[in-house]
């Protein structure tokens, strides 16, 4: 046997790991435990890291978070690739916006004032000006707006990234799922896998995304708090030659294309409540593809390489859970939804340092995972 | 305000229907929901699985709002009813929105496939609640059909253009004797007002609450002018004229003796 670990991360998608890698360069003793499940949001994901493009009316207190994280990227990007001697296809490209008939212009507006008003650096396009940056537009493209900050990574490669780094920090895997928690009294001593071993560790942390809410123990807060939402993706191929679709994100109000540089695009994704199912339907890929060849006529000449259906770790406020669960023992950073990948510089780092320090860091305060249980609604 | 509205022998005294497509997230959905004051909400049940928890289900059930399930996303008269039969299996309702669409684009009724499907679900024991046309001669049909309660469209869904025809509307309010619901177009508070002046029983608001800047606060305008419309209607409106008419004549004034001028 081991020495009993500092923390075990349950859960070994990018946020998992990214909060593994970090607290191992603090020099806590980590343990991961991961079963690799094909639905995994990180490894279902585009990859864009969009916190402009992906703000919405009414998630005005994620924003700021999402801007922490997207700030750290570079710099944290450029520690990762160095410590994993990987790359990760991190690309600051850019993201249009476009609109593709005059309902979309005013939506596009409506938006872009609301941006505005938040001091977003959004910039508005007339339809020809998007043409120019993009040349693969269609046509009708009536209109755009270009957000420069919002950028793209490899969200594979990252993964594979962060578990590189992590086995050089001699951070410990476990192939396998979790049962239950170990709990003794209030407090949470431990993790209990399915194959009927246990773990003892000072700290856990859950992070397994839609899962987290089926694991024996955990409080209501994450039962209740945390959903699956499922979301399909197709990843094409250009051929031998052929430019790429496009050297930005593009973006409609039904669909987005993220061109890679290795000639690869991601289109994506549907938004659909059906639980754990991770179908990948006829309609789905026929509306992305739709959607996509709408703007972007180039689509139809790809190659088709791959139909994945995810599941985001949906809240019922759309931010994440992040810091002190109900328990002692217990940290929570799950719920990112959309925004897992943009977000996971900023949950390692600052889930790390709730780690060593035991006080939560001020940006997470509004992500408080009991929030829900004191929320009751009044009828 | 003794009121009520009675749809299929139930009886409610909130005269707004809650759609909740399209809200941002389960939490604004709720605080709209009980902003709205709404005690019946349509859920598509082609978007949500009725095992899944932490779902636009455990939002309603927490407001108290009894689920109308719909048929959104069905284009046959077969595939409607089909869904509707899950429906009641699933959730344990014989009541139904049925919704059959023609097309993505404009998300207009398909009236052949619509009566079709009522039809069938009307003999198959469903309370049914049909999204239509603004159709007077169609919403006779489906009133005819059986159906509990007919929800003519005022413009189409999510397009917020408030009601297009109002003369088809006051029609069909005039003809049905079962409820009739303003289903689709109100994109403010007004469009809602005007339903209710119009003489429907009830409103239906999805997008123009879910989708605002500000949900909770477009549900209770909503609810407002729900409210103001139905006591408006109550009360009567003075017939349209061309000309002025003063509100104060001067026929008939009464005798009114001049106050006494102190010196």
């Amino acid at each position: 046997m081991t020495a009993i670990p500092d923390v075990v991360v349950i859960g070994g998608g990018a946020i998992g790991l990214s909060i593994a890698w970090r607290s191992a360069v603090a020099g806590l003793r980590v343990t991961v435990v991961d079963d690799h499940h094909p639905a995994q949001a990180s490894w279902a994901a585009a990859g864009m890291i969009a916190p402009v493009s992906e703000a919405h009316h009414g998630e005005e207190n994620l924003i700021d978070l999402n801007l922490l994280s997207a700030r750290r990227y570079p710099g944290w990007i450029e520690e990762l690739e160095e410590a994993s001697g990987r790359v990760t296809g991190y690309t600051p490209c850019g993201t249009l916006v476009v609109a593709l008939d005059g309902d979309d212009k005013e939506q596009l507006d409506h938006l872009h004032g609301w941006q505005a008003e938040l001091g977003l650096p959004v910039e508005r396009l007339r339809g020809r000006e998007c043409r120019e940056l993009e040349p693969s537009l269609a046509p009708m493209v009536r209109a755009g707006l270009f957000m420069e900050g919002d950028h793209q990574i490899d969200n594979r490669k990252l993964v594979d990234a962060l578990e590189a780094a992590c086995i050089r920090r001699e951070v410990d895997f476990i192939n396998g799922s979790v049962a239950s928690l170990t709990v003794q009294g209030e407090r949470v001593t431990g993790a209990g896998l399915a194959s009927g071993d246990s773990i003892a560790c000072d700290k856990v942390v859950l992070a397994a995304g839609c899962w987290s809410g089926g694991i024996d123990g955990v409080p209501p807060s994450v039962t209740d708090g945390v959903r699956p939402v499922k979301g399909q993706l197709l990843y094409l191929t250009g051929r031998p030659g052929q430019p790429p679709l496009a050297q930005r994100n593009v973006r409609t109000m039904d669909v987005y294309v993220v061109a890679r540089g290795d000639g690869r695009s991601v289109v994506g994704a549907t938004v659909e409540e059906l639980g754990f199912d991770t179908t990948v339907t006829a309609g789905g890929v026929h509306s992305l593809l739709r959607d996509a060849i709408r703007v972007l006529p180039d689509v139809a000449e790809q190659v088709l390489t791959e139909c994945v259906a995810g599941l985001r770790p949906g809240s019922r406020d759309n931010r994440p859970l992040l810091g002190p669960g109900e328990q002692d023992g217990l940290i929570v950073a799950t719920g990112h939804y959309r925004n897992g990948i943009l977000l996971t510089p900023a949950t390692g780092d600052l889930i790390a340092e709730l780690l060593v320090t035991g006080a939560t860091p001020a940006p997470l305060k509004p992500f408080a995972p009991t929030r829900f249980a004191d929320a009751g609604v009044s009828v | 305000m003794d009121d009520p509205f009675i749809i299929a022998g139930v009886t409610f005294s909130s005269r707004l229907i809650m759609g909740t497509g399209g809200a941002p997230s389960l939490d604004a959905l709720e605080r709209a929901v009980v902003a709205s004051g709404a005690e019946l909400a349509t859920v598509a049940l082609r978007r949500v699985s009725p095992a899944a928890r932490g779902s636009v289900l455990d939002v309603l059930e927490r407001t108290g709002c009894r689920l109308l399930p719909n048929t959104a996303g069905c284009f046959t008269a077969r595939d409607a009813v089909t869904t509707a039969q899950l429906a009641r299996e699933a959730f344990g309702t014989d009541w139904i929105k049925l919704e059959v669409i023609a097309d993505e684009r404009t998300l207009l009724p398909e009236a052949v496939e619509l009566l079709d499907a009522a039809e069938t679900l009307v003999d198959d024991g469903f309370a049914v609640l049909a999204y239509t046309n603004d159709d007077p001669v169609l919403a006779l049909r489906l009133e005819a059909a059986g159906c509990a309660a007919v929800m003519p469209l005022g413009s189409p869904i999510g397009s917020g253009m408030g009601i297009l025809n109002p003369f088809n509307l006051a029609l069909i309010v005039d003809s049905l004797s079962v409820p009739v619901i303003l289903d689709a177009g109100v994109g403010t508070a007004s469009d809602a007002a005007i339903a209710m002046e119009l003489g429907c029983d009830a409103v239906l608001a999805a997008s123009a609450v879910t989708r605002a800047r500000e949900s909770a606060t477009m549900a209770e305008a909503v609810r407002k002018a729900v409210e103001a419309g139905r006591l408006a209607r109550r009360a009567g409106r003075i017939p349209r004229r061309l000309y002025a008419e003063p509100s104060t004549t001067f026929e008939d004034l009464p005798d009114l003796k001049p106050v006494p001028h102190p010196d």
